[in-house]
């Protein structure tokens, strides 16, 4: 009872007498939880909502048939129909059309098109079904009628009654909105129409995208799966709900982690916030607790007094993180939608919806922090001497056991060995991991780092300068290197992992930016909507473009979506004419090829991007199938190229070794040289006069490689959101910690009074250290955050992603950060070193008797 | 999915859909006139097998199967198979296969008075791939595993399977067939064009098995047979009709129907009775009269029905009593269509005549929507 008494006491005598520094380190936990639990809230939000809604697509069928690519022919429906165990089939025609250019933005105007026969849908997809005008009951079979759901009618500006254009190849066809659906997700951009009207419509006669089925009951699912799919044989994709959910699962996966990683990065720094608030409040009450302990408070007490008073600021800040982490996610949810930049979850408007599981594990992150960050200095207390800690003067000593060469050198080669860990389920864990380790074997470094640079600088310094200042400050800096690496603590944290995501960034943005370079050769890139399983231009268009004036060189690309494993995201086959001389004239390559020259004559070859390598183990030389045309081909992996636009693989192929496969001679992309002579507009103007001219989606390569970049800087937005609350994290716990020292040292400023010193010289004292401490900080994180960097560059995103990198260190903006960080921590010193020198010279001094 | 109100409210979506669809099958009032369909005229001669067959080019079709079978243990059941063919109207150059050019909705329904209501179920879809057809040159009706066929000796086989019950019968012509009104030309109002083709093999006998829940049940009966195709049948005044087909006793076929308006007067009537020698006597419209002698009010839909009822035809009494009550085919939840559709005794001035089946329609009250 008198324990409690006690206890109570003690807490709430601490942090009356030092308010702001308990204030300071509530924030930061509650800001990294509140970062992280919103995270990964809006991310969960968008992914649940964005599944929900392709399976929604879906409805309530027991199992879907696909074919390989995106349509197949619909003789399979009537089979699939009178198959025994089939109660019902539905036939699906599922599409996306673009709108006409005046009537929304360039940057997204697909609209996705499910055209089913409402009689068979309505027993497996009720939800997505037209709704006709009161009256007008069969205007779902009428020849030109659509269904929008509410979003799609508020994208595309129209109402029940309204006329809509829409591409077809190279013409541009009117249907008119008969009404809504009965029951579409908020935010779900579709359309849904009659089948037989669609097919006919859009030039999709006699081709359907999917059969979904639904089994007589008593019928075992995967017995008849299993069946169905020796029967169908390999151009067919026989899949369950599951293996949809895999699919749109690895879609988004590695960048929802990674997202995760990094605003767990924000909860990482508050860590060595804590430890350094926590270090230096229990360095400053060595007295207090070796008199209590004097006194007879046991070990234990003590230890659990400690522990006692990190874990209410780690309760506190967590309960408080949690809220305002749901309070950011709701409104993030509410006014920016799901999409926190990735572009994983176009079109869905998801609600924000408290996950306990999820809100109990970041309490526990958050509390486990905290206690992580005052176990080692409530240890520290606990363990020392009674009789030693009531001297005078044994703060630094104090703190020399958690300088110990050796758990950071162990650290550090276990992050080493991590490195060379491959990923588990196709994330980075180990990089992950390695990262951290590095980065607390970088900081426990510190002390010793600090003390040997500072030595050397005393030594050196000693001959040539003479003023009491200078001399005074490396002295300290030398002989007391623990309180002074513990300041540094966080700014290492937070400045080395800032470090490593610019470099990372950069490297990135550097890599894509050459990449669209060497991908976009031409000048002009004109696309038509697809028609059917074919691309938009056909021959008889192609013949026209190719013979336009104006233009010195005219490509044709077919590229068309490919499902090599039904959980995996379709991949792209890309057609094109591939220079024979040297591929990398025409794609980007890595060093992993084999020279035209030695390639077999008996096989066709095709070059596969990095992820292909990753997914598929689609190495060099190999020999692969690919179901193609009518059967299966071989092919030959003849170099691996890099691709930052297809995350989940694409392939590329010899134009006319496409077109001799398949048959299929149709182009969905003509790339355009200029004439010297002739501009932008005016071939745009030749372009437009084709019979055909209103249809083309005309885009100059700038264009698209603004686009592009625009899109990938959007991509990262929220991380540099992140670095920025790390890096406010960081310079926090600057604050805290010069704080928390100056007035520990209290009645050394006295002492120094009393001996001569000005008021102002040990200002300049305190700004120097401060600046000091800073540059070695900032030093050791451009180092620190450069190793990890390639952890990031060379690990993480490769193993995420399955793309490599260049590496590229962006100058600027890292020494402007430094220097953001330097004056920052000189001034913070220097506002804490006002307050410690404006008592009294004698009161501080007395103090100590 | 039970009773979510999405799914409610798509349920709601369907029944005016489908109600709508089903006015639209009878009556041509409330759907806009599409052009090119053929009128039904007197002077045509009805020719056989190949009016047997579908006739796509008319706006709507209809088999109508209804009859009286008994189990080998002598306990009566009701059954009713309907085909429906209705021509959309939609583009004719629609390539493709899924062109809603034809819907075939069939209803098959099954009374046995040892259950106290009736069984039925119903479905809807397009013609096409084989899958779902009408053919044209003699009866062959197919909607998926649904199946109505006249075969080349002229019997008929009907295979239906639905969720509880099933059945699998064979239906042999026992007399010539009848052809209704002037040769085949049945009006239906007062207007000429208010018309059908339409004609009737009554006495058919019934031979197969009754399913219930998957076991087969051996049945003999009676049953008729209607078939009757137009582009424009009904007044716009008329709401409904009564008909009643009965194959009876004695050999004789009695068909009579009135078609009724929204106060409940006669709009237009007609009665035929064929005795077992082949003489039929034909009577005006003002010789028949329907007279209500009992209602019913449907748990189910609220709609009262008169399910015994009397009729008149000239100098002659009949009355209709139903096998049970309870045989609305409440099909609000799917295809929307409520209508009355019972097996009935017959008696002829008070003495027992045999047994037909009365139909029913438009006695729901109109939908609050």
């Amino acid at each position: 009872m008198k324990r409690g008494l006690l206890s109570r006491w003690l807490l709430l005598g601490e942090w009356r007498a030092h308010f702001v520094q308990a204030i300071v380190v509530i924030i930061a936990i509650a800001l990294g939880v509140a970062l992280g639990f919103s995270i990964h809230l809006i991310n969960t939000a968008a992914f649940n909502e964005f599944s929900a809604a392709s399976k929604n697509l879906s409805g309530q069928s027991d199992l879907q048939v696909h074919g390989r690519q995106a349509m197949f022919d619909e003789s399979l429906y009537p089979f699939l129909a009178t198959y025994d165990g089939v109660e019902l089939a539905n036939p699906v025609l599922e599409f996306e059309v673009s709108v006409p250019g005046e009537l929304i933005g360039r940057k997204d105007n697909k609209l996705k098109i499910l055209a089913t026969d409402m009689f068979r849908a309505a027993m497996i997809s009720p939800d997505l079904l037209g709704m006709p005008a009161e009256g007008k009951p069969l205007d779902g079979l009428s020849d030109d009628a659509i269904f929008l759901s509410p979003a799609a009618m508020e994208w595309l500006q129209v109402k029940q009654g309204d006329l809509l254009p829409l591409n077809v190849g190279t013409q541009t066809m009117t249907l008119r909105v008969a009404g809504g659906l009965v029951r579409a997700r908020a935010g779900q951009r579709i359309a849904v129409m009659d089948i037989g009207v669609a097919q006919w419509r859009f030039k999709h006669v006699g081709l359907l995208s999917r059969i979904e089925l639904k089994l007589t009951p008593g019928i075992h699912r995967d017995t008849f799966k299993a069946a169905l799919k020796q029967v169908l044989g390999d151009s067919y994709l026989v899949l369950e709900i599951a293996d949809q959910e895999a699919r749109v699962d690895h879609m988004s996966r590695a960048y929802r982690v990674n997202l995760n990683m990094l605003a767990l990065v924000a909860l990482f720094t508050g860590a060595f916030l804590v430890f350094s608030t926590q270090a230096l409040s229990v360095i400053r009450r060595r007295h207090q607790f070796a008199l209590l302990r004097v006194l007879g408070l046991t070990r234990q007490q003590l230890l659990r007094q400690i522990l006692l008073e990190g874990a209410t600021l780690g309760v506190v800040g967590s309960l408080l993180g949690l809220v305002s982490g749901y309070a950011i996610a709701a409104i993030a949810l509410h006014f920016f939608g799901g999409d926190l930049g990735g572009g994983f979850f176009p079109g869905v408007k998801p609600s924000v919806y408290f996950s306990p599981l999820a809100a109990a594990t970041f309490f526990i992150i958050g509390l486990g922090i905290t206690l992580l960050g005052s176990a080692a200095p409530a240890w520290e207390a606990a363990s020392a001497r009674p009789a030693v800690a009531l001297k005078s003067g044994s703060e630094d000593k104090a703190l020399s056991k958690l300088s110990a060469p050796w758990p950071a050198l162990i650290c550090l080669s276990l992050a080493l060995l991590f490195t060379q860990i491959p990923p588990i389920f196709e994330l980075p864990v180990f990089g992950y991991l390695a990262i951290a380790l590095l980065l607390i074997g970088g900081i426990a470094l510190m002390p010793r780092f600090s003390a040997v640079v500072f030595s050397f600088l005393l030594k050196v310094m000693r001959r040539h300068i003479t003023g009491a200042v200078s001399t005074l400050l490396l002295a300290r800096l030398a002989n007391a290197p623990n309180q002074a690496s513990i300041a540094l603590g966080g700014v290492l944290a937070s400045f080395s992992l800032m470090v490593a995501m610019a470099i990372m960034v950069t490297s990135f943005r550097v890599s894509v930016d050459d990449w669209l370079e060497h991908v976009l050769p031409a000048d002009l890139y004109v696309r038509a909507a697809s028609v059917g399983d074919q691309g938009g231009f056909q021959l008889d268009e192609q013949k026209a473009m190719a013979s336009l004036p104006g233009f010195t060189r005219v490509d044709f690309f077919r590229s068309l979506p490919f499902i090599l494993e039904p959980t995996r995201p379709e991949i792209t086959l890309i057609a094109r004419p591939i220079d024979m001389t040297d591929p990398s004239n025409t794609l980007p390559m890595t060093d992993d090829m084999i020279a035209p020259v030695r390639l077999p004559k008996d096989v066709m070859p095709i070059w596969v991007s990095e992820a292909m390598v990753d997914l598929y183990g689609y190495t060099v030389g190999k020999r692969v199938t690919l179901p193609l045309g009518t059967a299966e081909q071989t092919f030959f992996v003849a170099g691996i190229w890099r691709d930052y636009g297809r995350q989940f693989g694409a392939v590329q192929m010899q134009l006319a070794d496409y077109q001799t496969l398949s048959g299929d001679r149709s182009i969905n992309t003509v790339a355009m040289w200029l004439q010297a002579g002739t501009t932008s507009a005016q071939a745009q103007t030749i372009l437009r006069q084709l019979p055909f001219g209103d249809a083309l989606e005309i885009t100059p390569s700038g264009e698209i490689r603004a686009l592009s970049l625009e899109i990938f800087d959007r991509s990262f937005a929220v991380t540099y959101l992140l670095e920025m609350v790390a890096v406010v994290i960081g310079l926090f716990g600057v604050a805290a910690s010069f704080s928390a020292q100056t007035l520990a040292r209290a009645k050394e400023f006295g002492m120094l009074r009393h001996i001569g010193m000005m008021r102002r010289q040990i200002l300049i004292l305190l700004a120097a250290e401060g600046g000091l401490l800073t540059a070695l900080g900032v030093i050791l994180g451009f180092i620190l955050g450069w190793s990890l960097s390639l952890v990031l560059v060379f690990i993480v995103n490769p193993q995420s992603f399955h793309w490599t990198l260049q590496l590229h260190l962006p100058w600027g903006w890292l020494t402007l950060v430094a220097g953001i960080m330097l004056v920052s921590a000189a001034l913070t010193a220097l506002v804490a070193g006002r307050q410690a020198v404006s008592g009294h010279a004698v009161r501080a001094v007395r103090e100590d008797w | 999915m039970r009773n979510s109100p999405c799914v409610d409210k798509f349920r709601r979506f369907v029944v005016t859909r489908m109600l709508v669809l089903l006015l639209s099958l009878m009556a041509t009032g409330s759907v806009a006139e599409a052009p090119g369909f053929p009128l039904v005229v007197p002077d045509y001669k009805l020719t056989f097998p190949h009016d047997y067959g579908a006739h796509p080019g008319f706006r709507i079709e209809w088999w109508y199967v209804t009859g009286w079978l008994e189990t080998a243990d002598k306990k009566p059941l009701g059954f009713q198979v309907t085909f429906f063919r209705s021509a959309t109207g939609h583009n004719p150059d629609n390539s493709s296969q899924f062109a809603p050019k034809q819907l075939i909705i069939a209803h098959v329904a099954l009374s046995d008075p040892a259950v106290g209501k009736l069984m039925q179920e119903e479905k809807t879809a397009r013609a096409g791939f084989d899958l779902v057809y009408a053919k044209e040159g003699n009866t062959d009706v197919k909607l998926d595993n649904w199946r109505f066929v006249r075969e080349a000796d002229g019997h008929y086989r009907v295979d239906m399977q639905a969720r509880d019950f099933g059945l699998q019968l064979a239906l042999t012509p026992t007399q010539m067939m009848l052809l209704q009104g002037d040769q085949g030309f049945s009006r239906k109002g007062p207007k000429p064009e208010q018309a059908s083709y339409y004609y009737s093999e009554p006495h058919l006998s019934v031979s197969g098995a009754v399913f219930h829940q998957g076991k087969p049940v051996t049945v003999n009966g009676r049953a008729w047979l209607d078939h009757e195709w137009s582009s424009e049948i009904l007044d716009p005044e008329a709401v409904g009709w009564d008909w009643v087909g009965a194959s009876l006793d004695d050999g004789s076929a009695l068909t009579a129907f009135q078609i009724r308006r929204k106060d409940g007067s006669r709009l237009w009537a007609y009665a035929a009775l064929r005795d077992a020698s082949g003489h039929v006597t034909l009577f005006k419209p003002e010789q028949v009269e329907f007279t209500p002698v009992r209602t019913w009010r449907s748990p189910h839909t609220d709609a009262v029905y008169p399910v015994a009822m009397r009729i008149r035809t000239d100098s002659t009494e009949w009355l209709l009593t139903p096998l049970l009550d309870d045989q609305e085919l409440d099909s609000r939840r799917s295809t929307g269509a409520v209508y009355w559709e019972g097996a009935v005794t017959l008696t002829r001035d008070g003495e027992s005549a045999g047994q037909g089946y009365l139909e029913l329609t438009g006695y729901v009250a109109p939908l609050d929507l």
